[in-house]
């Protein structure tokens, strides 16, 4: 046996060595397996703290159909989820178009020089920069000096900004990633620059677009500083007005111009109450939250997972 | 070097009409032949210069004949991609690029170094060293670039698509499979798709940048039997690192070495009786 794992030439012993490189492998495996356990026990810990907590709560579905009330128990989180899907409509609307187009504008149709360097950076740098700081941005221009009040949209628009620079970013590496014979077949064919992007090369970066977008959008349904900032209420007793139906042409405006609330502050205002009762609905508002974030990411997973499939 | 241009034409013609075939002379740096037939492209003192200032196609003047298969024959390195690519203007999709001196396409004299790019690359159609089918049904790689050209028509487009496929010896491959996936196909079909893709727009030159050397021998086989046939259609350029493939397929060959054209001859005498030293060295194996 150890002849046949000997190098008759140089009379290395390659069991030995095989058997080095395999125990490291052990060692690498079992501490990755500690992190990852640790890291998903916390949040599944936490989650379920919540959904154990709020269960009298999420699982009656007056819950979702009932706006916040004084007494804790008949309390629901109508409000909440509308306003928060009509803010997310509002972000994904303005974000995406705008960042996919200065993504696509960064990366190939801008020249290289030092003042798109220092676009570039700042794009970067930008991600960084804490909500809290977007949130006085808005307060200070849409709020105060346009004077558009504290709206759905304003909302929307905060957010927005907010998970701008991911989506840029998503796009930028989605589209850097394409294999260089993709953008040459296309030019090579005669395609202008404009066809090649449209017909090729955003459909090839559409997956990664999409997975940076929804990432950004996630990020933004549990965002709470910037819209506390804007100055949203965690009372609101009413649904922003619907968006179609009513009088011709059947779909209005009106709802951007709208006071509303979103999950996170339903929740953060629930937990400041000094009633008991009250934290068994901001548990029951937290595990919900939680679930629209996974099921956004979900998404995320799937979409990337077809594109990789096709 | 480019004042001595002139000189050496002369000596390719006095030397061609002479018919001073046999033993190549020591002291020959170039011998370039002046074909008979028509031609389809003259480049003339052509340089090339990347973004990082090196120049890799150094005062190449050539003629390009028409409807025949021209081959660019030279060890790695030796420029000979570089210049392919400059005949479609792919270049231009890299900044800080240089050209001077001309490719003027012949018989309407216009220099393709000056003309718009996208234009260009309308006229003249490229295949690539890796085949690079669009992630798309395979009628729709046939169709791209009459797409791109605002063809529309369903009649005119499967019409094309079953001539370019039948041209690219591909048509009885794929007929009944024509709307799957074209990354399905083996690397062998795919190359012979892109060649198909190339040829349905009609391009008045076809570059192939060493369309076989991902492939294996029997697709070699079929892509080579290919441009054989294309050879009296269609204007043929290619480069090619197998010797022999070029001596198989091409009618006129071109010996590039560090971005300068030692030899441009008919295939046969190229091969056979090379006229420069440093040409029969490459071909028989000493050097490169």
């Amino acid at each position: 046996m150890n002849t046949m794992s000997t190098n008759i030439q140089s009379g290395i012993d390659y069991a030995s060595i095989s058997r080095k490189n395999r125990s490291w492998d052990i060692i690498f495996a079992s501490l990755g397996i500690v992190v990852l356990f640790i890291a998903i026990s916390t949040l599944l810990a936490l989650f379920l703290d919540l959904a154990i907590r709020g269960a009298p709560q999420w699982t009656n579905p007056d819950f979702y159909t009932s706006f916040p009330s004084r007494k804790p128990l008949e309390a629901g989180i109508l409000s909440a989820w509308v306003g928060t899907i009509m803010v997310m409509l509002v972000t994904a609307i303005v974000a995406v178009p705008l960042g996919v187009a200065a993504g696509l504008y960064m990366e190939e149709y801008a020249d290289k020089n030092w003042f798109t360097d220092v676009i570039e950076i700042n794009v970067s740098n930008l991600a960084g920069v804490p909500s809290i700081v977007y949130g006085l941005l808005a307060l200070g221009l849409f709020v105060q000096t346009f004077g558009m009040g504290e709206t759905v949209l304003v909302a929307g628009l905060v957010l927005a900004l907010m998970i701008l620079p991911i989506v840029i970013v998503s796009t930028r590496e989605s589209i850097r990633a394409i294999p260089i014979e993709l953008r040459e077949a296309a030019y090579g064919l005669g395609a202008n620059q404009w066809q090649t992007m449209a017909m090729y090369m955003l459909p090839a970066a559409k997956p990664g677009i999409i997975t940076g977008a929804i990432v950004g959008l996630s990020r933004a349904i549990g965002e709470t500083a910037p819209i506390i900032t804007i100055g949203a209420l965690s009372y609101i007793a009413f649904l922003p007005p619907s968006p179609i139906g009513g009088d011709f042409p059947f779909i209005s405006f009106e709802w951007l111009n709208s006071g509303f609330t979103v999950m996170p502050i339903q929740m953060f205002g629930w937990v400041s109450r000094p009633q008991a009762d009250f934290q068994i609905t901001a548990a029951a508002a937290g595990a919900v939250l939680i679930v629209m974030t996974l099921a956004m990411n979900g998404l995320a997973i799937y979409i990337r997972y077809r594109a990789r499939k096709s | 070097m480019s004042t001595d241009q002139t000189s050496t034409i002369q000596i390719s013609q006095s030397a061609h009409q002479g018919g001073q075939a046999g033993k190549p002379s020591e002291t020959r740096e170039h011998w370039y032949l002046e074909p008979d037939g028509a031609l389809r492209a003259r480049v003339s003192n052509l340089k090339f210069w990347y973004a990082d200032g090196t120049q890799a196609i150094d005062d190449v003047s050539m003629p390009l004949v028409d409807k025949k298969v021209t081959a660019l024959i030279g060890p790695s390195g030796c420029g000979k991609s570089t210049f392919l690519r400059c005949f479609n203007r792919m270049h231009d999709l890299y900044q800080g690029v240089k050209y001077s001196g001309s490719i003027n396409l012949l018989p309407e004299d216009e220099n393709l170094i000056d003309l718009d790019a996208n234009i260009v690359r309308m006229r003249v159609g490229m295949v690539f060293q890796k085949p690079n089918p669009f992630p798309k049904s395979i009628y729709e790689n046939v169709i791209a670039g009459l797409k791109i050209r605002g063809i529309r028509k369903r009649e005119v487009l499967d019409e094309i698509v079953e001539t370019s496929l039948r041209q690219a010896a591909l048509w009885d491959e794929v007929k009944d499979r024509l709307h799957q996936p074209a990354l399905s196909m083996s690397g062998g079909q795919q190359q012979r798709l892109c060649i198909a893709r190339a040829l349905a727009v009609k391009p008045e030159i076809l570059l192939l940048d060493e369309p076989t050397s991902a492939l294996d021998p029997i697709a070699t086989a079929k892509v080579e039997d290919l441009i054989n046939e294309l050879s009296g259609n269609v204007t043929v350029l290619i480069v090619t690192h197998n010797m022999q493939q070029a001596a198989r397929i091409s009618n006129y060959t071109a010996y590039m070495y560090l971005g300068k054209l030692i030899e441009y001859n008919d295939t046969n005498d190229l091969f056979q009786r090379p006229k420069c030293q440093r040409t029969e060295d490459y071909i028989t194996g000493r050097f490169g």
